[in-house]
């Protein structure tokens, strides 16, 4: 393998100024990229006189965790108890993933490898769930919502994230490539379609698992409860963190420290799993 | 057709198990994706504040969204202005930067994924943009510029207007190189290697042939579920125009589509006319994302 790569990287031209001018422009847009997250996590660091110093700086000179116990300060004098949106957020995200990857695998299971009347009309809807934000169905969802009793609940934010359609798009696509043999192997065995999905198809699409589980992190950790939670003791840490970065200039320390907490949870997680998140991402294409 | 039906049905019948294992998920999906976009059409053919029943009235909510409504043709203009933009440059910047990465060696390509892929999910870091382009000398924007004798005073970056559109569809390029990216990395990774050993017996002489040719051919799929993510987050700047701009914001400089429709939407209460700004911005994306990908069809055709 590596040798047929090596003999390739040989006959192809590759211009020496050719690769330095690439190089150039992906440092400079990689600078662009980082340096504003650079900059956030320094903050964190800073101590208030240097966070509003002139010149402004990029890096912490001396760094203190003064900016992380004001926090906890700020945060142990709020109404409601910092746990509980800790707690909130977490059961929001949790449930919520869950239950989507559940219905989506299922419901990618038959659309992947079944035959049935009505296949096509669904799927195509669902690509055309894509291709609109969630922003032009926001006030029937709300009405919805209010006939379903749901508002002022978890579940407003939960149940939707489980019907979310890309995640189903995702699953779907990398589902196609599991090899019919197996599941046919399984059939002459006596396995009901059930189990086939269960005890098969499941374990084999489990990079999938990861990559709908992140997409789902991102939207349901970020959430503010999306205009559906209006008790303080059901909302979420970022309508916490939020109300801190709001507080104005007595509480930049705080709000930089919220933000590198924030940012961090989401980007470890990639980090762990970006090869399986991209071995799914290779079956994404739009087939005709 | 009496035939037609029982085939059907029995091939209905026959196919039990996928119908049981879809109808989870279509249900939801159908009361909060499908029911709300039918609603939201209905709607906007009707005054209806909320609390009492909705009255029908025709096409008024669109006339006087085109005619009456000046902030409205402000936000289209803005909307379509940051579409153009930010949806092209962000497409092609995704695929770029991923066919650069792509040639890189697998450590220092998973580094650099990260590098581009991690402000779009920082959540909502991009506020460090408010610090950056703050108003007073501590902004990172103006001490630099002061420093340099550029300017003698602190501009009010997110307070002029000439400042804000340039400035919202900085951050927006910043955020975007998300879903599509990732794609766009993977699908690199997936175009069959000999493909490329065959271009270079065929006489393909440097890497833009190669680039021409070979792999943005066979990386059509992916391209198309790119465009797709690109020009949705395109149309739908929001959230970065209410952080940085504010909301409203300066003379409505900032004003895009779906900030016009949470205004009319949340604080009017005027349902029946935010739910025909919906079905605009709706028909809108839908519209432009069908025409890309009939276009994208033909990409090495």
């Amino acid at each position: 393998m590596t040798f047929s790569y090596r003999i390739r990287r040989k006959r192809v031209n590759r211009s020496f100024w050719g690769s330095f001018s690439l190089f150039v422009l992906l440092a400079a847009f990689g600078a662009f990229m980082i340096l504003p997250l650079i900059y956030a996590i320094n903050n964190a660091f800073k101590p208030l006189d240097e966070i509003f110093m002139f010149p402004p700086t990029l890096f912490v000179r001396n760094p203190t965790m003064n900016n992380f116990i004001d926090l906890m300060n700020l945060l142990g004098n709020s109404w409601v108890p910092f746990s509980r949106y800790i707690f909130n957020t977490v059961f929001i995200t949790g449930m919520g993933i869950i239950g989507h990857v559940l219905l989506a695998s299922a419901a990618a299971y038959p659309l992947a490898k079944h035959k049935f009347p009505g296949k096509g009309f669904m799927f195509t809807i669902v690509v055309l769930s894509l291709m609109f934000t969630p922003a032009v169905t926001a006030i029937p969802t709300y009405m919805i919502m209010s006939w379903l009793g749901l508002i002022d609940t978890y579940w407003a934010v939960i149940i939707p994230a489980f019907a979310y359609s890309l995640g189903l798009y995702l699953m779907k696509q990398f589902m196609e490539q599991i090899p019919d043999v197996l599941l046919e192997a399984a059939k002459i065995d006596g396995a009901s379609e059930y189990r086939i999905f269960w005890t098969i198809v499941m374990p084999n699409v489990k990079p999938a698992w990861l990559t709908l589980i992140i997409l789902l992190f991102q939207i349901l950790w970020g959430s503010d409860g999306n205009g559906f939670i209006y008790s303080e003791q059901l909302k979420s840490l970022h309508f916490a963190a939020n109300q801190i970065v709001q507080g104005g200039i007595a509480r930049a320390g705080a709000a930089a420290a919220v933000a590198l907490i924030l940012m961090s949870v989401p980007i470890t997680l990639f980090v762990f799993s970006q090869s399986r998140i991209i071995e799914t991402m290779a079956t994404s294409g739009m087939k005709d | 057709m009496q035939n037609w039906w029982s085939l059907k049905l029995r091939e209905m019948k026959a196919n039990k198990h996928s119908y049981i294992l879809l109808a989870p998920y279509m249900v939801l999906f159908a009361v909060f994706t499908v029911l709300p976009v039918l609603i939201s059409i209905v709607l906007s053919f009707t005054y209806f504040n909320m609390l009492e029943f909705p009255k029908f009235i025709g096409w008024q909510n669109y006339t006087r969204l085109f005619l009456e409504d000046e902030v409205f043709l402000i936000a289209v203009k803005n909307t379509l202005l940051f579409a153009i933009i930010t949806g092209p440059i962000s497409y092609i910047a995704c695929f770029v930067f991923a066919w650069i990465i792509n040639e890189l060696s697998p450590k220092v390509r998973a580094v650099m994924t990260l590098v581009f892929y991690a402000p779009s999910i920082s959540g909502n870091v991009f506020f460090i943009w408010l610090m950056i382009f703050s108003g007073d000398r501590y902004g990172i924007a103006n001490g630099f510029l002061l420093k340099l004798g550029l300017i003698l005073e602190p501009l009010q970056w997110l307070k002029k207007e000439e400042y804000i559109l340039p400035i919202i569809i900085l951050v927006q390029l910043w955020l975007s190189l998300g879903t599509g990216f990732l794609a766009f990395i993977a699908g690199l990774q997936t175009v069959d290697r000999t493909l490329y050993e065959a271009g270079a017996v065929d006489g393909i002489k440097n890497r833009w042939q190669e680039l021409w040719y070979i792999t943005l051919p066979s990386m059509r799929p992916q391209l198309m579920f790119g465009a797709v993510i690109q020009l949705t987050s395109a149309f739908a700047v929001a959230d970065v125009s209410i952080a940085l701009a504010g909301f409203p914001s300066v003379n409505y400089a900032a004003e895009t589509i779906v900030t016009h429709l949470i205004d009319f939407g949340t604080t009017r209460f005027e349902m029946g006319y935010a739910s025909s700004i919906a079905t605009v911005l709706f028909m809108i994306m839908v519209g432009t994302n069908l025409i890309v990908q009939k276009l994208l069809r033909k990409v090495g055709e």
